[in-house]
């Protein structure tokens, strides 16, 4: 029997993890019905866009440059060893729309957004004002959930589109700057370069990364246990299923586009 | 009216309600009594849908309130939950006004804010508190916009959640006074629970108490102190000797 036992314990551990991902897909699927049923909130849909789109910009844009300018360093020191400095430009812009831009600026805002919608959520749970919205005839999956999945949906591309062009901008001062490329040319192969399917990708990722993050943040918070301790695990919790939920979506999307 | 039959609520091993029978009539305020941890939350909760119930019936006006139309039956509720559980990130005069702000009870702007500093004045608070947000006032004020906020819709049927926890005793006396004052002139059916006797005896006609998942003894609450339940009367009398077993 005792031989039996670490596969019992695997056999939990996966039964344990398809519940979670029911649970999480019920929670999903609920909330997105809440699309198509009024009432609707439109000033906390308001606010959520304020909240996660125009309140993140600067840690989106600062993150972006700076890793667009140490890309471009990468890229040059490393093609010198074959004499392929001039691709610099390129590499940049296809690093930066396809992957780092996207992904970046997810786990920028699962840092930022998810884990202040999980503390929020969680402490409204912990002192009984979910419960009090639900004895108002409010739904909180409609007032609270809805609003904020929805907001990050639509905005998030948009902050991956800023990200993206804040990235090669971030890349093209350091390429005009400290490594000698001109200008015009650096932003013309920049341009040249990108197709269409770059940059649509990059925006579908960001909608995919704007819905997780949410989500993550409102299911955790809505399922917190009581008391700091259930905010501050419910906070952790919701963090670290984001940002490793974005890195495998990052990995199926990035296949499901661009694998031959 | 509202009649609990047989109600039993259990979470996992643990059984919290055995079999409740209780019945409070129109217009009438009920007081639930009883130790922590025996259930009297997880008993309101049940009647207001936060927690279902493993069986058993919870009659309002004689239907099941599990087949009526949710919206139109929480629009009957008014709740003073035990921690305010106002919402922070609105100022007061909205936490009042919620409920006429949006859904089936929604006022225009100005009407609501008319009526949530009329409540306010009502219990007690001046109306430059309107614009302030929860955090900035004190417990027994957070307490005063609660009792707003559960009375701002004219509910029919109002429960508090440990209405005096926390507060000092004068404090908790107002809010006592403010109570009763405002369940009879709104004629609103009440029930409340607590374990703070000096409630007990301001706010309620009849009292239940409950003990080990049963309701042990009801009765009018002029009735309480000649009940003859070794239980109740260990209870209201604050004895550590009796057959109810204190943790040490």
């Amino acid at each position: 029997m005792t031989a039996l036992k670490p596969l019992a314990a695997l056999g939990h551990a996966i039964l344990q993890l398809l519940a979670a991902i029911g649970r999480v897909a019920i929670f999903a699927a609920t909330s997105a019905s809440h699309v198509v049923r009024p009432p609707f909130y439109i000033k906390e849909f308001a606010y959520s866009l304020m909240a996660i789109g125009y309140f993140s910009l600067p840690v989106v844009g600062m993150t972006a440059f700076f890793t667009g300018g140490a890309l471009a360093l990468q890229i040059y020191s490393g093609g010198a060893r074959f004499s392929a400095e001039a691709v610099v430009p390129q590499i940049v812009a296809i690093g930066m729309v396809r992957e780092l831009g996207p992904v970046l600026v997810g786990l920028m805002i699962a840092a930022r957004v998810t884990s202040s919608i999980a503390a929020e959520i969680a402490t409204m749970k912990v002192t009984e004002q979910i419960d009090a919205l639900v004895t108002l005839s409010t739904n909180p999956a409609k007032y609270l959930t809805l609003p904020r999945v929805l907001a990050a949906t639509l905005v998030v591309p948009l902050l991956v589109g800023i990200g993206d062009i804040i990235g090669v901008a971030g890349g093209f001062a350091v390429g005009v700057g400290q490594l000698g490329f001109n200008p015009a040319t650096y932003l013309r192969n920049t341009v040249e370069f990108l197709e269409f399917s770059d940059i649509s990708s990059s925006l579908m990722k960001g909608a995919v990364f704007g819905f997780i993050a949410a989500m993550m943040g409102c299911y955790y918070g809505m399922n917190s246990g009581r008391g700091a301790q259930g905010v501050g695990k419910a906070t952790k919790s919701s963090v670290e299923a984001a940002a490793v939920l974005i890195l495998a979506a990052n990995f199926l999307l990035t296949n499901l586009f661009f694998s031959a | 009216m509202i009649e609990l039959v047989d109600l039993h609520k259990s979470f996992g091993d643990k059984v919290v309600l055995d079999g409740v029978n209780l019945s409070i009539a129109k217009g009438e305020s009920m007081v639930i009594i009883g130790g922590s941890g025996t259930g009297k939350s997880v008993l309101l909760k049940c009647i207001l849908g936060l927690i279902k119930p493993t069986s058993g019936q919870i009659l309002l006006d004689g239907q099941n309130v599990e087949r009526v139309e949710r919206d139109a039956f929480l629009a009957r509720f008014g709740m003073l939950f035990q921690g305010g559980a106002l919402f922070d990130s609105l100022p007061v005069w909205q936490n009042v006004a919620f409920r006429l702000l949006r859904g089936s009870l929604k006022r225009p702007r100005q009407e609501a804010r008319a009526i949530a500093i009329e409540k306010l004045r009502r219990v007690g608070l001046k109306p430059d508190v309107a614009d302030l947000y929860p955090a900035e006032l004190s417990g027994g004020m957070q307490k005063r916009v609660g009792l707003a906020r559960a009375i701002a819709a004219e509910p029919e049927i109002i429960f508090f959640d440990e209405p005096t926890t926390g507060l000092d005793p004068i404090m908790a006396g107002v809010i006592n006074e403010l109570i009763r004052e405002i369940v009879t002139e709104m004629g609103a059916t009440a029930m409340t629970i607590t374990h703070d006797m000096t409630s007990v005896r301001a706010i309620a006609d009849k009292v239940a108490m409950l003990h080990g998942g049963v309701i042990r003894w009801t009765g009018p609450v002029e009735q309480m102190d000649n009940s003859g339940d070794p239980y109740l009367d260990q209870f209201i009398h604050g004895r550590a000797e009796g057959p109810i077993e204190a943790v040490r």
